[in-house]
């Protein structure tokens, strides 16, 4: 359908549209008319990613003198799927005249052609690999020897020769390409697929990729340096955006770490050794190079860049590399000094804290390190290993971190702690000493975001409470919205369950969790469900060592026999393939209507991306408040950290944590209002108002009074209602109330209405 | 078929010693012709006359085939052959003719007394054994001569067909409970523990462990028994079981063959590579580790509970419940593929292996991918905000074709007879104009004269609904509102049983009634006399059992009597006017016109 907001011509790709999705899009609509940022809450299974691709494409169409540019984040290489997925069914949609080109960007491992390559399995294996066959020297290597002597790739050369050609040369024609679509044109033509998706990101109309492309400083230096200001960033799915950012400026370092990078650094004096011995020239231009500053990085050859820097690249770019390490046997040195005094630092007994001003002083006077050079070290680094042609960067990871740690205790003075734990506190019998460098404030790493571009988007199905963003990410929305979601009828039944059958309570609070009362009810409760309910049912746990525990038990008690006798049952773990497949067949087992159970774990990776709607969930069950790991050390020192700097108390914080997983995990079972699905939230804490009133406005106005303080018999009752239902048949447009589904001609109508109040 | 010709000696007896000549044998006849022109004897026989077959087995003293006319009487013509495999040619030759002509005579024949195989017998005898109400039935009316055996079975032949050639049974696929993970069973007093292994455990534990499936097919029996095999894999289970990880690895040192179950499947972990490929991608969690720039080692928060850090990575503690519980639920997806019956371990064993091979080269190609990308277009739209999309059609599957177009066909057979008299040609070569003026005028018509014949006479219907209002307030009345009891329950037990006795005869002896009209044949018109009669004296015994009865009774069984009294007495008076008909034009139609 076609409609208008104000002065922008939307094209929708369906015959109807929800009035929040239309809501959702004037407000949009009116915060990049403002080129500012908004942070907008709205249910799942509204259409949030219709509605937002709808207009933003929409919108540039209709400023054509200014082209928006969208960059769209998602959390997950499947959700980019789902995503490019949408945009292709709006492709379809929009006037045939538009060229449109849209892509997806994923790393070398999800890109790569090259069969030599590909068969090494993990990332930095496929990365390096890549870098054995495309590294300049090597390259340049291969031109002076016979063909065939040296190892190069065909895909890489043959997307040279033809990118040489300039730009046009490589133009894919418009279009929406995911990375398989990607991978498809690289066989068929001969190209490298990433080096193409990297060439093509600049002049692509809509760019979807993983946050960590733009967040993760050492990432984004590469692949986002080229995005101008007239692009609107939207990240999906950003409820844990917070903790994105943080994680991204996160480094530890472990004894393993610190022996690797030993072993690198040995390496590297040979190395050195030997170009001193054969070509001496070459260290010396090295040297030349840094006297004149790093600001040459920008000519480097496509492929010789790798992660850049992980702190704000600007600080750097402007400074020279401090005179005593430009010498390549004196920054090893320097090195070799700073792994010797963490490892001093590591053999301590005792758990330390401290902050990275006095760590830095601490530095400085025992290994004679002052700040500004550890500060270089990251880019003091990456110049020495393209100088000694490295190519096996998967090698040298060890170092890197090193460095990487060096560079980021260097470069920030508040916002971040140390801390050294000399074994982890569950397991204190077994030592594994770790010094941790964790930021807490969410709003370094997402500022260069915030100040490049022009208009940032924040949407999530939960948000709640809104005003709470805002003040994590240190930023101001012109436009903070949440929104409610219209129903034709309740098709979501949330419930609280407080009491097992003997009416004893349920929870997972640490002095209950273990008690076999507890186990046996919270099995009793799945029982009762599997037997009454059809298809899928999803069970989410707060972690996977309690999930563990009370599969174990459920299977001593026999009672995961009984489930299994209705249902199969599939479990999340943490091998991702494993869990791959599982959610593979846990589908499969939904089509084939022999329905089955999925255990996951809230903040686990299921949770976090995977949709359960339509008949793969018509019920979630959230056993326990998935709280975080009260006692960890990391975690206290941000509460900290948040009390101190933006008057966030501690248990407020951590409720609010706890209770937008568990949004998050309930959410997954609706996708549209023809959906249904029911959500029981199995602990006796959920009934309190101060939990309770942290759930998202659109789960809490579907809480009924009566449901929040049921017992297994009474929610099987509401269940089985529930169901008979939602079997009815209903009236999709909402009848002649509320309208709930707005045609082409409601929107028309709705427009006149408004220009008439004027 | 063509013909076959074969020296043969002919016999009349199996002793003589026959007359030497040639046997020539077509589709419809064979002609003997006797070397010696001089000799009288020449046949010259019509196939359709022979009514069997016999012959000696081979390797007996004489090669000998015997033609019979008539099974009871014996003899016929007995041919004598050079050796065995002529002969069998002839006989197969005969065999086929034979049946031939037999299968395109039967329909007359069936009429008659049915040539029954003993198969068939067996059934009947089955199903009469089975049902006590069914061979009552039998007795009462087959035995009785009301009717033969066959007109009784050929209305029942649905229970004939259901199991004789009954579309292949569907085949049930494995249990969802996982009998793979056997349960030790300790007797108390000694150390002792059992493992009970059954056919169907054993088959899953193939299924789901292809290291122990292999394993079996490698030693099984060349290096140990299956005894052994299985004690000891039953050892490693309950190694695994008590988790007791050194022992289990004390022991696996040992010995290879147990170190065998307890470690990592490598054969699983080729499979899940393989199977990783062809995921859905909008699942494909596997591709974040790619693109997860956290992932570098020592990147993020190591260390805030949120992870759990992995217990040593000692290869024979590795497998965990949920493992099996997430590869027991695979297979059983998966489905049986083995054709073989359960029983012999080592049948079983090959026929999955086979099946596996077969399966393994099957191979992911461009189509799948291309499903595999519909399948996300379709996922990610929102359905109700469109027009519902068209399903594609689910073909048609009937259970049993033949008998479902049998009973169309004879249904088309019976409409058309039905009105075959009344049945005008129609010229179908109407324009649309003729077609639309022709609709208009019937319109019109019934507008004006409505219908000729409603559904329901208004009359009947109101005398049926005031007879049935009549008869529930009555027996309300007798009840009060106890609703569970039936009438029926309050009768004497003998006169119960002699009422459902008679209601279940009738309603046979009325299906046949009913069923032999119109009259075509002879033979139907003696049915329906035997039928009469029957039923004739069923009506009798229905009017002394009305009149045995007294006092209270007598009221509710006249009116239980009542609709089989009237449903009889229909019968009668169709019957009556049939005949009187009949007498009336003095059986001048033709059959089939009998109306």
């Amino acid at each position: 359908m076609k409609f208008q907001i104000e002065d922008v011509t939307v094209y929708f790709p369906y015959d109807h549209i929800y009035p929040e999705q239309y809501q959702y899009m004037l407000e949009l609509k009116r915060a990049l008319d403002a080129r500012g940022h908004c942070l907008l809450e709205m249910p799942t299974g509204t259409g949030k990613t219709a509605a937002l691709l709808s207009l933003i494409t929409s919108y540039s169409l209709t400023h054509p003198s200014n082209p928006l540019k969208l960059l769209y984040c998602t959390r997950t290489v499947h959700e980019m799927e789902k995503t490019l997925a949408e945009l292709r069914r709006l492709l379809h949609y929009l006037p045939p005249q538009t060229r449109l080109l849209a892509l997806g960007l994923s790393s070398r491992k999800n890109l790569c052609v090259n069969p030599t390559a590909l068969s090494s399995t993990s990332r930095d294996s496929v990365d390096s690999a890549c870098r054995r066959l495309t590294a300049s020297w090597v390259r340049s290597l291969a031109a002076e020897r016979p063909p065939g002597d040296i190892e190069t790739c065909s895909f890489f050369e043959a997307f040279d020769r033809a990118a040489s050609g300039g730009p046009d040369a490589v133009m894919l024609p418009p279009g929406v390409y995911t990375l398989q679509d990607l991978r498809a044109i690289g066989r068929e033509r001969g190209w490298c697929p990433y080096f193409l998706a990297r060439q093509l990101i600049r002049y692509a109309n809509v760019v979807v990729y993983s946050y960590q492309y733009l967040l993760d400083p050492k990432v984004a230096g590469v692949i986002s340096r080229e995005m101008q200001r007239e692009c609107v960033v939207v990240f999906d799915e950003a409820h844990n955006i917070d903790n994105v950012c943080i994680e991204a400026l996160s480094v530890s370092v472990r004894k393993q770490t610190l022996d690797g990078a030993t072993r690198n650094l040995n390496r590297m004096a040979q190395e050195i050794d030997r170009f001193k011995a054969t070509d001496a020239g070459r260290l010396r231009a090295e040297y030349n190079r840094l006297v004149e500053g790093l600001a040459q990085r920008g000519n480097l050859p496509l492929t010789d860049s790798w992660l850049a820097n992980p702190a704000l690249p600007d600080d750097i770019l402007k400074e020279a590399v401090p005179g005593n390490i430009r010498k390549a046997e004196h920054f090893l040195a320097v090195l070799r000094r700073l792994v010797q005094y963490l490892k001093g630092r590591l053999q301590t007994e005792n758990v330390e804290t401290e902050v990275p001003v006095a760590f830095v002083a601490s530095v400085s006077s025992q290994a004679g390190i002052d700040q500004k050079m550890l500060k270089f070290c990251y880019d003091r680094l990456h110049s020495l290993m393209l100088t000694l042609e490295i190519t096996d960067t998967d090698e040298f990871l060890h170092i890197q971190t090193v460095c990487d740690f060096a560079t980021l205790v260097g470069t920030y003075t508040r916002g971040f702690s140390i801390i050294i734990e000399p074994f982890d506190e569950r397991m204190p019998h077994i030592p594994d000493p770790v010094l941790q460098l964790s930021c807490h404030d969410a709003s370094l790493a997402i500022k260069p975001v915030f100040d490049r571009f022009q208009s940032v988007v924040i949407t999530s199905g939960t948000l709640s409470p809104i005003d709470l963003y805002p003040r994590l990410l240190n930023f101001n929305p012109v436009i903070s919205r949440s929104f409610t979601m219209s129903l034709t009828r309740d098709c979501i039944c949330p419930m609280v369950l407080t009491r097992g059958s003997d009416q004893l309570p349920v929870s997972t609070k640490f002095d209950m969790r273990s008690d076999p009362g507890v186990v046996r009810n919270y099995g009793r409760l799945l029982l009762e469900m599997v037997a009454a309910i059809p298809d899928g049912i999803v069970c989410f746990f707060v972690s996977y060592s309690y999930m563990d525990g009370i599969v174990n038990s459920w299977n001593e008690m026999g009672i995961l026999q009984d489930v299994m006798q209705h249902k199969l049952v599939f479990i999340e773990t943490q091998d991702v393939v494993e869990t791959t497949l599982a959610l593979d067949n846990y589908r499969r087992a939904c089509d084939c209507g022999r329905g089955a159970v999925f255990f996951s774990v809230a903040r686990g990776k299921v949770a976090e991306g995977i949709d359960f709607d339509r008949h793969y969930g018509r019920l979630v069950i959230m056993f326990g408040v998935p709280f975080q790991y009260t006692l960890s050390r990391i975690l206290l020192a941000r509460l900290e950290y948040l009390r101190d700097t933006f008057q966030i108390k501690e248990g407020d914080f951590l409720t609010f944590d706890a209770l937008r997983q568990a949004a998050q995990c309930v959410g997954r079972v609706i996708r549209s209002k023809a959906d249904y699905g029911m959500m029981i939230f199995a602990d006796k804490r959920y009934s309190r108002h101060d939990k309770r009133s942290k759930l998202p406005g659109w789960i809490l106005s579907h809480l009924r009074d009566a449901h929040l303080n049921l017992s297994t018999d009474m929610a099987l009752h509401i269940a089985r209602e529930f169901l008979r239902r939602m079997a009815q048949p209903y009236d999709k447009t909402g009848g002649t109330g509320k309208k709930t589904l707005l045609s082409q001609e409601d929107l028309e109508k709705m427009s006149e209405a408004t220009l008439e109040m004027f | 078929m063509a013909t076959i010709t074969m020296a043969a000696k002919y016999k009349t007896s199996v002793k003589e010693p026959g007359i030497p000549g040639v046997l020539k044998m077509m589709e419809d006849r064979f002609v003997f012709t006797p070397n010696d022109p001089r000799s009288s004897t020449k046949l010259n026989v019509d196939f359709r006359q022979i009514k069997g077959h016999k012959f000696s087995k081979d390797g007996s003293k004489q090669a000998l085939l015997n033609l019979t006319q008539d099974p009871e009487k014996g003899g016929g013509y007995i041919f004598e052959f050079n050796s065995f495999p002529d002969r069998n040619a002839c006989r197969d030759f005969v065999g086929k003719v034979l049946g031939r002509i037999q299968s395109a005579e039967k329909p007359p024949a069936s009429q008659h007394a049915e040539q029954l195989s003993t198969k068939e017998l067996e059934r009947r005898m089955k199903l009469l054994t089975e049902d006590s109400e069914l061979q009552n039935l039998h007795r009462q009316l087959v035995a009785n001569g009301v009717l033969m055996d066959s007109e009784f079975w050929a209305a029942r032949q649905n229970l004939l067909d259901n199991d004789n050639y009954g579309a292949p049974k569907q085949r049930a696929g494995f249990k969802s409970a996982m009998l793979a993970d056997v349960k030790p069973l300790a007797d108390g007093r000694t150390n002792k523990v059992t493992f009970s292994l059954t056919a169907e455990t054993i088959h899953q534990i193939f299924a789901e462990k292809p290291a122990v499936h292999r394993a079996f097919l490698d030693y099984v029996p060349t290096k140990m028994t299956e005894k052994d095999f299985w004690t000891k894999y039953c050892r490693a289970e309950y190694l695994h079981k008590t988790k007791n990880s050194v022992a289990a690895a004390a022991e696996a040192a040992e010995d290879e063959e147990l170190a065998i179950f307890l470690k990592h499947d490598d054969i699983l972990a080729n499979e899940t590579r393989r199977k990783i490929q062809r995921v859905d991608p909008t699942l494909d969690m596997e591709a974040d580790v790619g693109d997860d720039y956290m992932h570098l080692p020592d990147h993020g928060i190591l260390r805030d509970g949120s992870k759990e850090t992995v217990e040593g990575d000692n290869e024979f503690s590795r497998r965990t419940l949920s493992q099996d519980l997430n590869r027991h639920g695979a297979v059983v997806l998966e489905g049986r593929a083995l054709d073989v019956e359960l029983g012999d371990t080592r049948t079983v064993a090959e026929a999955l292996a086979r099946s596996k091979q077969g399966s393994s080269t099957e191979n992911s190609d461009e189509n799948a991918n291309m499903e595999k990308l519909e399948r996300v277009c379709r996922m990610t739209e929102i359905e109700d905000l469109q027009a519902p999309r068209t399903f594609p059609v689910a073909p048609l599957c009937i259970k049993d074709p033949r008998e479902y177009f049998d009973s169309q066909q004879a249904n088309a057979v019976k409409t058309l007879g039905d009105n075959g008299a009344g049945m005008k040609p129609m010229d179908c070569s109407l324009s649309a104009e003729e077609a639309w003026i022709y609709l208009m005028g019937q319109i019109s018509q019934v507008k004006v004269r409505g219908f000729n014949h409603p559904i329901v006479q208004s009359e009947a219907a109101l005398k049926v609904l005031n007879g049935l209002n009549q008869n529930l307030s009555s027996t309300k009345y007798q009840f009060g509102k106890n609703s569970q009891e039936s009438v029926l329950d309050r009768l004497p037990q003998r006169i119960k049983a002699d009422l459902l006795n008679h209601w279940t005869t009738i309603q046979e002896l009325l299906r046949h009634f009913w069923s032999s009209y119109p009259i075509t044949t002879e033979h139907l018109s003696k049915k329906v006399i035997r039928l009469k009669d029957a039923m004739t004296d069923i009506y009798v015994k229905l009017q002394e059992i009305k009149e045995s009865v007294q006092g209270d009774f007598r009221h509710q069984v006249s009116l239980l009597v009542q609709p089989m009294v009237q449903a009889l007495d229909a019968a009668f008076a169709h019957h009556d006017n049939e005949q009187q008909k009949r007498a009336a034009k003095g059986g001048v139609k033709p059959n089939g016109f009998a109306q």
